[in-house]
């Protein structure tokens, strides 16, 4: 058995039995760890967003809360302004996050090293000083949901969350699908050839250019993606809360935190840290506030410092080495 | 009693020259927020993330201090210097060397941590309140510089910068431990192989650029309010100005400082005061895209 074949087998066990969750009486419906279920694959398919060109291709970009806002408003545009369905506001708003990546990181891509994330942590700031004083997408105050019938047509429901649990799920299933069959065809040899060396791939006929900006857009569309779902489950959508570097910062800390560049650290990640974060929020609040934000900015310190690989290299330094001859030490 | 047009022409200018007073005042103080940061990203190719929240805790001890024991801020920088300058040099033996050459984005990350951990620590034991100190020896007063009107506590500071900022600049070019550390910034390897010892000099870089903003900070309570998210805006900008002055580089850091400071002003006053740092930014951005390693960048 080799490591492919593991990984595909936990994949499918993984999507089956978490598709099942909902169906078992007393599983999730109407219960916190069903909000933190929730929010557990939607941060997964954030992170695994931002892997694309962070992780696999190397370009670390802390600009990703930008698209995950364009997409948010492309949900909430439609059913706020327009009256109509976030079905067809969430393509669009994905649509234009990819469109919007290609002029602004074309030229970011030239800058090297901390330069590079400098330059997108001000792209983040202009974004959002631009939504703030943009009226026509409701300015610093931001859009607010009016009150709509439950169900998938609208994507919103009131009592009964399993709609948004499922909708999570086939948000992490799409992103992580994208990312797995990248993984093993063409583009993700492009993609970890790049990282690798850039003179190297483009010596050896690689474009470096389209894959970086082709891995951007691909990236900030699934972001917006990400941005859409968010605004729903939200009920509203404003400058700070999408288009800040806090929020960028959680695409970055989730993914490191489980293993950059790897096809499972983000979901191992997310797994850790959201429940870490929605669990001492819920219980430590007679400590007073920001008692999860400490706890969770002593975690990171405590990685960088003695695990900088994340859970993956954890679980890879665990692995017996060298034994099995099949295997053929892959990216999973 | 001169006519209409020149009375609307003599307004206008003392709008211009208003605002560009402000700009220059701010400027001086983010020259002094980033040339700390400066001399770290130069010496160590680190960013210290939590550069604005050493900023914020450098403003609190000094409130604290006058609070409590009534020192004036003229006074409290020194404990804030003081403090800063040993909470670098912890950050540095306890994070940063722990985490540096691990990966290129650990100490980047770690000191973001860092930063989530004093802010919130802030936040639970001092609440979101803005503080400001009262009664301070320069609180109100104004000096008037051709139509013009500059607040004492301000001027004071920014002068304060500009000499902090020189003797640092002298400090660097003139003393062998200047050299020292210009020698460890181009080789470490060589620098160790001289005799320096690099370990030594990391520290106390921390050190200096710790207390810098200290220093600033300790000065600030004088006439702004103290809150936990008060350190998040002067991250930013600290950044943006290192990286547009290039690094490692003080006049650099004086220059972009001084074209972020009336940049704010400006379009702050003329277009909109929301657009002030998109603005900022944009302009930032602007010139690293002609520049990619910033004005005096090598």
């Amino acid at each position: 058995m080799n490591t492919k074949k593991i990984s595909d087998g936990i994949w499918y066990l993984l999507l089956a039995g978490a598709l099942v969750l909902p169906f078992i009486p007393g599983g999730i419906e109407n219960t916190f760890h069903g909000h933190v279920l929730t929010m557990v694959f939607l941060y997964a398919s954030m992170a695994q967003a931002w892997n694309i060109i962070s992780g696999y291709c190397g370009q670390t970009s802390f600009g990703h809360a930008v698209f995950f806002g364009i997409g948010a408003y492309g949900a909430a545009m439609a059913v706020v302004q327009f009256n109509s369905l976030p079905w067809y506001g969430a393509p669009v708003g994905a649509l234009v996050a990819a469109l919007v990546s290609i002029p602004i990181s074309a030229p970011c891509f030239r800058l090297k090293g901390h330069y590079f994330a400098i330059a997108t942590f001000a792209i983040v700031e202009i974004f959002n000083r631009l939504f703030m004083i943009w009226d026509w997408v409701g300015g610093a105050i931001g859009l607010d949901y009016p009150i709509l019938e439950d169900g998938w047509r609208n994507f919103s429901w009131s009592s009964d969350k399993t709609g948004y649990y499922l909708g999570a799920l086939f948000l992490f299933a799409l992103v992580f699908g994208v990312v797995r069959w990248i993984d093993s065809h063409r583009m993700g040899y492009y993609l970890r050839a790049v990282r690798e060396g850039q003179e190297t791939a483009e010596s050896l006929g690689v474009n470096s250019s389209l894959v970086k900006l082709s891995a951007m857009a691909l990236s900030a569309g699934l972001a917006g993606l990400c941005g859409a779902f968010f605004a729903q489950y939200n009920y509203r959508v404003d400058p700070p809360m999408v288009m800040s570097l806090d929020m960028s910062m959680k695409f970055v800390l989730i993914t490191i935190l489980g293993g950059l560049g790897t096809f499972w650290g983000p979901l191992l990640g997310a797994a850790v840290l959201i429940p870490l974060q929605e669990y001492t929020r819920a219980y430590l609040a007679h400590l007073g506030s920001g008692v999860d934000l400490i706890i969770f900015g002593l975690i990171i310190i405590y990685t960088m410092i003695r695990q900088p690989t994340g859970i993956m290299g954890l679980i890879r330094g665990l692995a017996p080495r060298g034994r099995d001859a099949s295997n053929d030490g892959g990216d999973r | 009693m001169p006519p209409p047009f020149f009375r609307e022409v003599e307004r206008i200018m003392n709008h211009f020259l208003q605002v560009l007073f402000d700009g220059l005042l701010n400027g001086l103080v983010y020259a002094l927020v980033a040339a700390g940061l400066s001399m770290i990203w130069g010496v160590m190719d680190v960013i210290n993330f939590a550069h604005g929240e050493f900023l914020m805790v450098g403003m609190y001890v000094s409130y604290w201090i006058g609070f409590f024991l009534d020192v004036d801020p003229l006074f409290s920088w020194i404990a804030s210097g003081a403090f800063l300058f040993i909470m670098g040099a912890a950050t540095y033996r306890l994070i940063i060397r722990n985490s540096l050459g691990k990966s290129a984005m650990a100490p980047l990350l770690a000191t973001f941590g860092l930063s989530m951990v004093l802010k919130n620590f802030c936040m639970n034991r001092f609440t979101p309140n803005f503080r400001l100190l009262s009664g301070t020896v320069l609180e109100g007063k104004t000096i008037s510089v051709g139509g013009a009107i500059l607040s004492v506590p301000q001027l004071a500071t920014a002068a304060f910068a500009l000499v902090l900022l020189a003797c640092l600049y002298w400090m660097l070019k003139r003393t062998r431990l200047g050299w020292a550390i210009q020698a460890t910034a181009m080789d470490s390897e060589a620098a160790e192989l001289m005799g320096i010892r690099t370990e030594n000099i990391y520290l106390l870089v921390f050190g200096i650029g710790g207390a810098c903003v200290g220093i600033t900070g300790g000065l600030m309570t004088s006439y702004l309010a103290v809150y936990p998210e008060v350190g998040s805006l002067f991250s930013l900008i600290a950044f943006v100005v290192v990286a547009l002055g290039g690094f490692g580089s003080i006049p650099g850091a004086l220059l972009a400082a001084i074209i972020i400071g009336l940049v704010e002003s400006f379009t702050g006053f003329y277009v909109a005061a929301v657009v002030k740092y998109a603005a900022v930014f944009a302009v930032y951005l602007a010139v690293i895209l002609i520049r990619p390693k910033g004005l005096f960048g090598w």
